[in-house]
């Protein structure tokens, strides 16, 4: 028994520790294997990745920018820019979230070039209290859709969120929408996990405030 | 546990990241507060809908495109 634990150590301490780290934590994400193919040159692998991660990239940057042109032609740079920095992937965060982050600084870049007179960064209107308390304490209908066509309703949702400070539509697309942990949405945005839960919060407060004005109960004959 | 304290609790409320004994004074405001309540389930159907209406479409003829457009890229990258 003794010897055995002593062996095991022993071919650990001859591993790379992010090796052994993996060894004693969870089994590998399947992404790896790919990411390992496409490093080696294969493109096929590459291009299951892209097949796996396209439409989470896309959505994510025209969350960011409003603009469907500009999601394409961000997708695209992303998925170039990853093949051509593989070797940088190092398997420290999962390759989505990397992908992620990629895609988040290319749309903030697209915005700043967009808008030249103001400045975009995740920091952007932080500072303002603006929807942070609420206001509007009218329930919503049982099922808030209920009063609108799905075009309709596509539109007030795209309205709405695009009303919102880009660091607040963003950081609520990666945790609400796209589903990132709090850990990965901070680290996607390079922001901390504090700073990350408190736009979570701003975000779906002036969301919700904001959609108050559909969905809320009314009298009768009213919309 | 007044509002403010109540507001400044709500993500990780959300999220399930909440010390047991908190939660207690948590559900002990909602069940007082009806502001409060109202802010929760109208926060959560937010969430809910935005969740349930991707307001995007990306169509596999867009996919396809670009995943075209990024293969013949990296491929033409390599060959250099
Ligand atoms: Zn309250």
């Amino acid at each position: 028994m003794a010897v055995e634990t002593q062996s095991t150590t022993e071919d650990l301490t001859d591993l790379p520790p992010e090796i052994v780290a993996t060894l004693q934590a969870e089994p590998p994400h399947p992404d790896l294997e790919l990411v390992e193919r496409a490093k080696a040159g294969d493109t096929s692998a590459f291009e299951q990745l892209v097949r796996q991660y396209e439409r989470q990239i896309f959505r994510t940057a025209q969350h960011i920018t409003q603009n469907r042109e500009d999601a394409e032609d961000i997708t695209q740079d992303v998925f170039f820019k990853a093949f051509q920095k593989l070797d940088q992937f190092q398997g420290n965060s999962k390759f989505s979230t990397w992908l992620v982050r990629i895609a988040v600084n290319e749309s903030l870049m697209r915005l700043r070039k967009r808008k030249t007179s103001k400045t975009v960064s995740m920091d952007q209107d932080v500072q303002t209290d603006e929807g942070s308390i609420p206001r509007d304490f009218a329930e919503w209908r049982p099922n808030p859709e209920q009063n609108y066509s799905q075009s309709e309703l596509a539109e007030i949702l795209r309205k709405t969120i695009a009303g919102l400070p880009p660091g607040f539509r963003t950081v609520f697309t990666l945790r609400d929408i796209e589903n990132l942990s709090t850990e990965e949405t901070a680290e996607a945005l390079g922001l901390s996990v504090p700073a990350v839960k408190s736009r979570l919060l701003r975000a779906r407060l002036q969301l919700r405030e904001r959609l108050s004005r559909y969905f809320r109960k009314t009298k009768e004959g009213s919309k | 546990m007044n509002c403010t304290d109540f507001l400044a609790k709500l993500t990780d409320y959300f999220d399930g990241q909440i010390d047991p004994e908190l939660l207690i004074e948590v559900k002990e405001h909602l069940g007082s507060c009806h502001h409060c309540e109202v802010v929760v389930d109208t926060t959560r159907k937010t969430i809910d809908i935005y969740r349930g209406h991707q307001p995007y479409e990306f169509p596999e003829e867009l996919s396809e495109r670009l995943r075209t457009a990024v293969m013949n890229r990296c491929k033409a990258s390599v060959s250099k």
